[in-house]
Order: structure tokens, then C-alpha cells, then sequence
């Protein structure tokens, strides 16, 4: 997965609840492989009407707001299904952070397996971040000592577990990291299965 | 202090545990479907095979056909068939495109005995939370974790928090599992089983079937619980006696006495409590695009003035995307379309109920009847219900997900409002533009017969 140690961008805000992964992007998107990049679906039925033009209106379509990379989103952002498109339609447009009041658990455990910082955050800091003008939505995220500022004073301190830091910074594939503990899994499966000899069909 | 049914499976599957909390456990049952490719081309990308075909199982249920169309887009059936060649290539049973046992794999994996009592069990899915209708812990996980399970039959997890919700009462004519729900969705709202497991029970769940079960826990993940969960009792293990994948003979009598042991005990403490009562539950409906709109059929649209000052903005951009006016009655909605189908609402009960308001009238819109798995299908055919549909007008198609998240081609056209049996109103859920309103099985062929939501209970034939 990406690394992820500091980021600088924009903010784009989105205050709406309830974003449903349906709406990051659309569930006919989801055949085309990895490679094949989301970035163009991201929030595609929020973005386009359906001949194609943009929405007037949308944040995204601001033309100053385009190459935001930091999204502030309301309460259950990420709701819904569980495709991990929709994480990966944002970090191919350019997003590297959400912060939300709460996200979908599904969608937060794919974001930071993927290396898209999802931040859960009281909804007096989000409505901080919802604030800020001009200049002042450039903000710094730094994952290490686990702050958000900008050049305004703002100073914002995020939660994250010690686990997850730790991976988004390494970037390293967690497939990799479990195999190391091969022999404490197998040692498990064995005494597991012979208490519950059912678990196997055959 | 005692513990709950969640922390006994849960504490049962700790390989290891990391000093924040976060847990590597073993999978029991893993279930991929037609729309986990990607993950497969990951599992590849880090070199692995799967660890444990032999506890992995394969469903074509998202992009399979449900009836035979000369124009059907190639790619959703190249995506069945990568499914079969994955499952090929790492000797993987799964069951495809014309096998007697494939299904919607939340309909036909707790039918073919795969789902049982105790086990842990993931799915590329959200509504893998049906499965704990059966005392199972299920959850619905990501590509990224897909392929973890894969190759390692593990998957690291942060310990959710229970919550339990208590139905007293009983549940009136016409009100199903569907309505309750829908009900305690309104209730504690969109998000309010983030980060929770949820276990139900109470009188009116010790006496639902299994299948109404089903759809109870398939919908916790529409109130953001990561899953939902009933204690497994004689009513489970009667249902799991002679599943073809459930223990036989000896060995099912062993696991049903373990799986007893399986429940709540009396002191053990959820983090949070919730008490519903079953007798105040309507027929339910929701208006908007969260399934947290739900509301009795006998309510009107909210007004504007009803609503907070910070929700408005989106409240009006609801009213626009669905058609409606700000306080008329529920009731007066006309439907273009009707879906009775997906994991929520497509088992053999669920088609006996939409069997019994067919036979009051004819379909005055577009009708799909899609059942959950082909044995849903062959044991509905046996008692004729397809008769009953399409005497009255309704089309009878092939088991798969369908039109609930239109990933095969069958969808609701821009701008209809389609009376749906399904389990998500998003905003272009069926099809882009599409307006969905949830509700149960006899609510939705109600709509089909009368051409608007209707109150099934008024319905002439329906009276008690």
C-alpha cells in the first residue's frame, strides 16, 4: 500500500450525512480492474448529470476547489456497501486524508489499508475545519505526530491505533506481515478445529 | 461478569492479540462472489495461494443473468466467469452459472449448512451480517482484506463494541422482520451501530423463523453495525439438521450440544441497551435515500419545518432526487416499478407472503420477482407460486442479486419509483436516477397490484 507520513493540500468540504459508497462511485464502475484507475468515477452521479455535464453546485466542481486532496465529510461518510473502489476512486483523484465525525466501518478499515488517511474526529474540530477560508484551507497533516495545522494557528490533534500508525508509515503489504506469524496461526488452527470438527466440510 | 454471545466467539478465534487491541483471528468460513476479482488479482500481486480452499466457497450472484437476454453486456458475464476460474485455479467449490445450488450467497449459504452456530464467517460483502441470524459472527470485509483472508485465513480486527436491542411484544397482522427493521433503523439511526455488533432477541424473536432471522441481521449494517446476531436455539438447530455442508449423524449431535452453550449469560453487560416495542411497529416504508427514513405507511412526507436547520440543505436535495412533496401521505406515491427479491427478502417465505397479495389483483406496473437461490426457486415452483405471479401479471426470473444493486444489467430507469423489497434507497442504487422505497414482501405486492404504496392492511381480502 502507499506510505504515508506527511501530507499538504486542500480541503474539500462535503457536509452532508450519510455518504453512502454508492455515491463515491457508482456501482456499475466496479468491474474494471486495479490498474484501470477510479479516479474518473470518483462521486460520479454527484459530479456529472447524465449527459455528462458537470453539476453545478457540487463542491468538487469548483473550479478552485479541483485539486483538493483532503476531504472533511459529515457524520457516517463511507456508509454502505463495502467495494473498496470507493477508496480507491479517492486516492486516484488525489485524495490522501478524509476526516469525518464517523465513517462506515467497512470503508475506514479499507482506507487505511490502502493508505488513504481516514481520521475520526469530534464534530466541534470538524466544524472548525468546515470554517476555514481562502488561504487557510491549505492544511498540514502529519501522521507521526498525529496533527493537523494550518498557516492560520489551527491545531488539531487526531487518535490513531499504534498498529495502523505504524503500517501507513512503513506502506508495508499486511499479507507480508501475518505470514511471519505463520506457526502461531497453524499451532491455533489445529487445536481449533479439533475442538470444532464441524468447521471442516469434508 | 458473565459474557455475551459476542465475546464468546469472538475470544474463541484470538490468534494473537496486538497491545492496541487489535486482534488477529481465524476465519472459519470465507465466501467470495462474482464481484471479488480484484482481491483475487491482489491475492496474486503478493504471490499466495489460498491458504484453505477447502474452507472457501464460491457464489455468482452480483453480475449473474436472471433471465435469458439476447443483448446482455459481455462483461458482466466475463465477471461469472472469473469467478469459476478463480475458484478453478485455487481449487476452490463454487457454484456458478447453472449449478442447482447457486444463489445470493446470504440466501444459499445458510440453506446449504455453510453458515453454522459459533463459526466466524467473512464475506467481500456488507450483508454478510445476515449470516449471525444463525448464531454465527459474520461480517462484511474489503477487497484488501479478501485477499488477506485468502492467504492467510486470518484477518486483523479492532474488538467492536455489543450492543443489544431487546424486542418485547408482539408483532401485529402484515408486520414482518422487514418492518422491524425498518423500524429500529428509523429508530437509532443510519449510524447509530457504528463500531457495534448487535445481538437481538426478546419474545418476538424467539419466535421468528429463521428466514425472517435472516432478514433482521441482514440489515444491521444499514444501521452501521458490522453485524447483527441471534442465539442459535432448537429452532436453528432443527433448520441446520441435514443441511447438505452442516454436520451429519453423531457429529451434529456433538455440535448442537456446544452450540448451546452459545449465549448471553445472564450478567454479562453490552455497551449499549435498547428496547423496542413490536406492538407500536406499522407496516414501514421509507421516503429518502437513507434506509433511516423508515416511517409507518400510515405518516406523510416530512415538511420542511420538521426538519433541523442543518439538515435542510440535503433534505431539499432528497424531496428533488425523489419526486416528492414536502408533507404529502405516504400512500399517494405511485410506483413505476416493483422488486421483490435480493438478501433481504427473497427466501420462500418471503414469496409466500408476496404470493398471498398477488393473488388479490393484477400488476398495474413492471413486477420482478427474483428468488434468492435456485432451491428458493424449485421449492416455490413445487407450491406454485410462479403460477400465482404470473397469473397476476408479475415476471418470475432466476436467482441473483439483481436488481437491488443493478450490477447485471437489470435496473429501475431514470426518474421511476420502484417499491422495492430490497435493502438500500441510495441515490442511484437501482439504476442512476432511480427513487427507491423500501418495505416488505406483501407491502411491495400490494404497490404492484394497487399502482401506489399501499397500507396492505386495508388492502380488500387482507382484513382480519
Amino acid at each position: 500500500m502507499l506510505a504515508f507520513t506527511e501530507h499538504r493540500g486542500l480541503v474539500l468540504r462535503l457536509p452532508w450525512e450519510n455518504i453512502d459508497t454508492d455515491q463515491i462511485i457508482p456501482a456499475r464502475y466496479l468491474h474494471r480492474p486495479r490498474d484501470a484507475g477510479y479516479g474518473d468515477q470518483l462521486f460520479h452521479d454527484l459530479r456529472f448529470t447524465p449527459d455528462g455535464k458537470l453539476r453545478v453546485g457540487f463542491p468538487l466542481n469548483d473550479p478552485t476547489k479541483a485539486e483538493s486532496s483532503i476531504l472533511v465529510a459529515g457524520k457516517n461518510f463511507g456508509c454502505g456497501s463495502s467495494r473498496e473502489h470507493a477508496v480507491w476512486a479517492l486516492l486516484d483523484y488525489g485524495f490522501r486524508v478524509a476526516i469525518a465525525p464517523d465513517f462506515g466501518d467497512i470503508f475506514f478499515n479499507n482506507s487505511l489499508k490502502n493508505g488513504l488517511l481516514a481520521i475520526r474526529m469530534d464534530e466541534q474540530s470538524i466544524e472548525s475545519l468546515m470554517q476555514v477560508e481562502g488561504d487557510s484551507t491549505i492544511l498540514s497533516v502529519d501522521l507521526p505526530h498525529q496533527s493537523i495545522t494550518n498557516r492560520d494557528g489551527l491545531s488539531l490533534s487526531f487518535e490513531i491505533d499504534s498498529y495502523r500508525k505504524e503500517a501507513l508509515l512503513k506502506g508495508e503489504s499486511e499479507v507480508q506481515m501475518t505470514f511471519r506469524l505463520l506457526d502461531e496461526i497453524k499451532e491455533f488452527e489445529a487445536r481449533h478445529i479439533t475442538e470444532n470438527p464441524w468447521i471442516e466440510t469434508s | 461478569m458473565g459474557k455475551t454471545l459476542f465475546d464468546k466467539i469472538w475470544e474463541s478465534h484470538v490468534i494473537t492479540e496486538r497491545d492496541d487491541g487489535t486482534a488477529l483471528l481465524f476465519i472459519d468460513r470465507h465466501l467470495v462472489h462474482d464481484a471479488t476479482a480484484q482481491a483475487f488479482d491482489q491475492l496474486k500481486a503478493e504471490g499466495k495461494k489460498v491458504r484453505r480452499p477447502d474452507l472457501t466457497f464460491g457464489m455468482a450472484d452480483h453480475y449473474i443473468a436472471t433471465h435469458h437476454e439476447p443483448d446482455r453486456d459481455p462483461v458482466h458475464d466475463n465477471m461469472v466467469t472469473t469467478l469459476a476460474e478463480n475458484a478453478r485455479d485455487q481449487n476452490i467449490m463454487s457454484f456458478g452459472a447453472g449449478d442447482e445450488r447457486q444463489g445470493i450467497v446470504h440466501v444459499a449459504g445458510p440453506e446449504l449448512g455453510l453458515t453454522l452456530p459459533g463459526t466466524l464467517l467473512v464475506c467481500g460483502d456488507s450483508h454478510t451480517s445476515t449470516h449471525g441470524a444463525l448464531g454465527a459472527l459474520a461480517f462484511g470485509i474489503g477487497a484488501s482484506e479478501v485477499a488477506h483472508v485468502l492467504a492467510t485465513q486470518t484477518l486483523w480486527q479492532k474488538r467492536p463494541r455489543s450492543m443489544h436491542i431487546r424486542i418485547d411484544g408482539e408483532l401485529g397482522p402484515y408486520v414482518t422482520a422487514k418492518d422491524l427493521i425498518l423500524t429500529i433503523i428509523g429508530t437509532i439511526g443510519a449510524n447509530g451501530g457504528a463500531g457495534h455488533v448487535i445481538e437481538y432477541s426478546g419474545k418476538v424473536i424467539d419466535e421468528l423463523s429463521i428466514e425472517s432471522r435472516l432478514t433482521l441481521c441482514n440489515m444491521s449494517i444499514e444501521a452501521g453495525a458490522r453485524a447483527g446476531m441471534i442465539a442459535p436455539d432448537e429452532t436453528t438447530f432443527a433448520y441446520l439438521n441435514g443441511k447438505p455442508f452442516a454436520p451429519q449423524g453423531e457429529l451434529f449431535e456433538r455440535a448442537v450440544s456446544a452450540w448451546r452453550e452459545l449465549k448471553s449469560d445472564a450478567d454479562a453487560q453490552h455497551d449499549k441497551e435498547v428496547t423496542i416495542e413490536a406492538r407500536a411497529i406499522a407496516p414501514t416504508v421509507t421516503w429518502g435515500n437513507s434506509p433511516e427514513t423508515a416511517l409507518p405507511i400510515t405518516g406523510h412526507i416530512p415538511a420542511l419545518e420538521e426538519i433541523e436547520l442543518n439538515k435542510r440543505e440535503q433534505y431539499n436535495a432528497t424531496i428533488e432526487y425523489m419526486g416528492l412533496e414536502p408533507g404529502e401521505k405516504l400512500t399517494t406515491l405511485i410506483v413505476d416499478r416493483v422488486f421483490i427479491g435480493s438478501c433481504t427478502n427473497s427466501r420462500l417465505e418471503d414469496l409466500r407472503e408476496a404470493a398471498k397479495i398477488a393473488k388479490l389483483g393484477k400488476a398495474k406496473v413492471p413486477t420482478f420477482v427474483v428468488p434468492g437461490s435456485q432451491q428458493v426457486r424449485r421449492q416455490a415452483e413445487q407450491e406454485g407460486l410462479h403460477e400465482i405471479f404470473l397469473q397476476a401479471g408479475f415476471e418470475w426470473r432466476e436467482p441473483g442479486c439483481s436488481m437491488c444493486v443493478a450490477m447485471n444489467g437489470d435496473s429501475v430507469p431514470a426518474g421511476a419509483r420502484c417499491a422495492s423489497t430490497s435493502n438500500r434507497n441510495f441515490a442511484g442504487r437501482q439504476g442512476p436516477g432511480s427513487r427507491t422505497h423500501l418495505m416488505s414482501p406483501a407491502m411491495a405486492a400490494a404497490a404492484a397490484i394497487t399502482g401506489h404504496l399501499t397500507d396492505v392492511r386495508e388492502l380488500e381480502g387482507t382484513k382480519c
